[in-house]
């Protein structure tokens, strides 16, 4: 879901692996070509397609794609070498500034790889296009359980590309806890004041304290909202910092003994520093799941649903998962994975895990300016006095039109 | 007619990335989101008045600092040789040609509880001391990244003073305190106005400082600004609100900034 800053080879000794599955796939490639070398018009996949002089504009989470460093597979070269098609990548790190982006208009996107609750505020505003699934014809790979999901009820807008829980990360030296047992009254626990690192967006910190709390994250009870904006006031003095991805960083080199994040993030987080251990809080969590949709003003419309279906293709998709960590919703993709990787509860939680997460919806506006002002509120510490700033402001006038009379009277005096 | 021509580009690209934004903002600040007139915008900005106090109180005493250890610094190096000069200016500007946000990273993890400042204590059996997500972390950082801003138009004013002003005022028996406090410093004076500026507006309006050495509790109007553009409720017929806000502000502040240096002018123009 979020982003990177620094994506280490994490996967790194699966390397060799790929690499074989590859040149055996190439392999297969070759002798088919020179078994039917003369004749069929589809450009055989050694042979890049001759150029159609599309370019598709693809808008994604940073760091959320296999980009060739480390030996992995650069996806969109592939792409472009099996489709001639051209693909422009550029990256966000919020869904909001995406959607920002997208309000403002002046950019036409192909592809956009939203979360949840942002591909149904889109759908809402009738942002999106409709996807003609016939050129998707890889959607059958996508299991079950991500059809038809809450924020796409009838699922004809977007195709899930990875998925993800959220947890807490711990120290294993400096946290005494149970990993079986893990709740998140942990984060709000004063022995470790001053070590926990909390999320620094209103919706994934709201969404641990509505946890805490035993609401639905989607609620539109303001008096919840309230509730929890209450339990964060009471979390602040233990908190160090509210951070994004300097929590790599951070729990990097002992400097917080607790945070919450994203579970697909975990590898790197345990590659940093072995001391790290993650679990999924009993009392539920957030599941996110992220989906290519196609914005409304795309002009390359069928060029996009090719890359949506290159994506879930069985090999790019897997070569995608290996290098970003996040899960995939393939069945076929887990089963290609190192099963290390594949049987790791913190990447594939068991479903009983499942059961107690919930999907974010959108937010009616009304809702959505509350949180933020919650939010608000939660980071400066209670509400403001508005009459300090008047008194300020006027101060200052009184300041300057003091100043100009002083000059005023002074320059008479010297001409008298 | 030939400046006008070569201004052209000049009042173009002013018109295009300047005026227009600029009334892009003030229309966006008095329409709600279906485009209708209103004020709530405004009136909404003064919820916030607890965080606009803080930044101007962070922001001033910033540019305090920056004005108590920039102007000392200044003289000295506007009073040696030209080649030490050069030099010592150089020194100043090094730190520059890196990246702000890379500047600003390695105060973080300078900082930090297991930082190289708390370690390096700790060698002494001091602290850990509580230096990074504090507002003192965050004044530490609008002094480091800005102080070039002030130190530099206060040294082109001082290299650029008559000699034989001081000389004079010397012969006429001021001693080194009143040459200073009489002569010096008024003729500095614009100097020390547009280094105030360019170390207090943007000190007022950053966001990026107080998210990574303020740690994201130690919300300044930047921040305030940002989070209604990319925060969950996109709204930016707010965040132009609390702009437009801060523009006043730092009109009105200027305003009393100019006064000081024509009464100067004035004055010595009189006398």
């Amino acid at each position: 879901m979020k982003t990177v800053q620094a994506k280490k080879k994490v996967f790194n000794n699966r390397i060799p692996h790929r690499t074989i599955r590859l040149a055996a796939a190439l392999l297969c490639v070759l002798l088919l070509g020179s078994l039917c070398a003369c004749g069929t018009s589809t450009p055989s996949p050694e042979e890049p397609a001759p150029s159609t002089g599309v370019t598709i504009n693809v808008y994604n989470w940073g760091e959320y794609i296999s980009d060739g460093s480390d030996g992995s597979l650069d996806v969109n070269e592939e792409f472009t070498r099996r489709t001639g098609i051209e693909v422009n990548y550029t990256t966000f790190a919020t869904n909001e500034e995406l959607y920002a982006k997208l309000s403002i208009g002046g950019t036409d996107y192909d592809v956009i790889i939203p979360s949840d609750y942002m591909v149904g505020k889109l759908i809402e505003n009738n942002m999106l296009q409709k996807l003609d699934f016939s050129n998707i014809p890889n959607f059958e790979l996508i299991d079950e359980e991500f059809r038809n999901p809450q924020y796409d009820p009838t699922n004809e807008y977007s195709v899930p590309y990875t998925w993800g829980v959220v947890g807490i990360f711990y120290n294993t030296n400096m946290v005494d806890v149970d990993p079986d047992n893990v709740s998140w009254d942990l984060l709000w626990d004063e022995r470790y004041a001053g070590q926990i690192l909390m999320f620094d967006n209103p919706r994934d910190a709201f969404a641990i304290a509505q946890a805490r709390l035993g609401q639905s994250f989607n609620t539109t009870d303001p008096a919840d909202w309230e509730a929890a904006a209450e339990e964060l006031m009471k979390q602040k003095p233990l908190v160090q910092s509210y951070v994004m991805d300097q929590i790599f960083n951070k729990m990097g080199n002992n400097e917080a003994a607790l945070a919450p994040y994203y579970a697909g993030d975990g590898a790197i987080l345990l590659e940093e520093n072995e001391d790290l251990a993650f679990a999924v809080p009993k009392e539920g969590t957030n599941k996110f799941v992220d989906a290519m949709c196609i914005p409304v003003g795309s002009q390359h419309k069928a060029e996009a649903e090719a890359y949506i279906n290159f994506m879930c293709d069985v090999e790019i998709a897997t070569a995608n998962i290996e290098y970003i960590g996040y899960s995939t919703p393939e069945s076929a993709v887990k089963e290609q994975l190192d099963p290390e990787i594949a049987e790791n509860e913190m990447f594939y939680p068991s479903d009983e895990v499942l059961d107690r997460s919930e999907i974010f919806t959108n937010l009616p506006d009304d809702t959505n300016l509350l949180l933020d002002s919650l939010w608000l509120q939660v980071k400066t510490g209670g509400s403001d006095s508005t009459v300090a700033l008047i008194a300020v402001l006027i101060g200052f006038i009184m300041v300057y039109i003091g100043i100009v009379v002083y000059k005023k009277i002074k320059a008479k005096r010297l001409r008298s | 007619m030939k400046s006008k021509a070569i201004a052209a580009p000049y009042v173009v690209w002013m018109a295009i990335f300047t005026v227009v934004p600029l009334a892009l903002v003030l229309v966006f600040a008095f329409t709600d989101r279906s485009g209708n007139f209103t004020l709530e915008n405004i009136a909404n900005v003064s919820r916030y008045s607890g965080v606009f106090l803080s930044s101007i109180w962070l922001g001033a005493l910033a540019t305090i600092i920056c004005l108590l250890l920039g102007y000392p610094m200044a003289y000295i190096i506007s009073r040696k040789a030209g080649g030490r000069q050069s030099v010592m200016v150089m020194l100043m500007m090094l730190p520059m040609w890196m990246n702000f946000l890379l500047r600003t990273y390695a105060w973080m993890t300078l900082l930090e509880n297991n930082g190289l400042i708390n370690n390096f204590l700790g060698l002494f059996g001091i602290g850990p001391l509580e230096l990074i997500n504090t507002q003192g972390a965050v004044v530490l950082g609008m002094v480091y990244n800005f102080f070039p801003y002030m130190v530099l138009p206060i040294y082109s004013v001082l290299t650029k003073l008559d000699g034989r002003v001081m000389e004079a005022a010397q012969d006429l028996g001021a001693n080194r305190i009143q040459v200073f406090g009489r002569v010096i410093l008024p003729l500095s004076m614009p100097g020390i106005i547009s280094g105030i500026t360019m170390v207090f507006v943007p000190a007022v309006s950053t966001f990026i400082i107080s998210k990574m050495l303020g740690g994201g509790a130690n919300l300044l109007i930047g921040d305030l600004i940002d989070m209604q553009f990319l925060g969950s409720a996109y709204n930016p017929n707010l965040g132009s609100a609390i702009s437009l806000v801060l523009m006043v502000l730092i009109l009105i502040c200027m305003g009393i900034m100019n006064q000081f240096d024509d009464g100067e002018e004035e004055g010595g123009i009189i006398v």
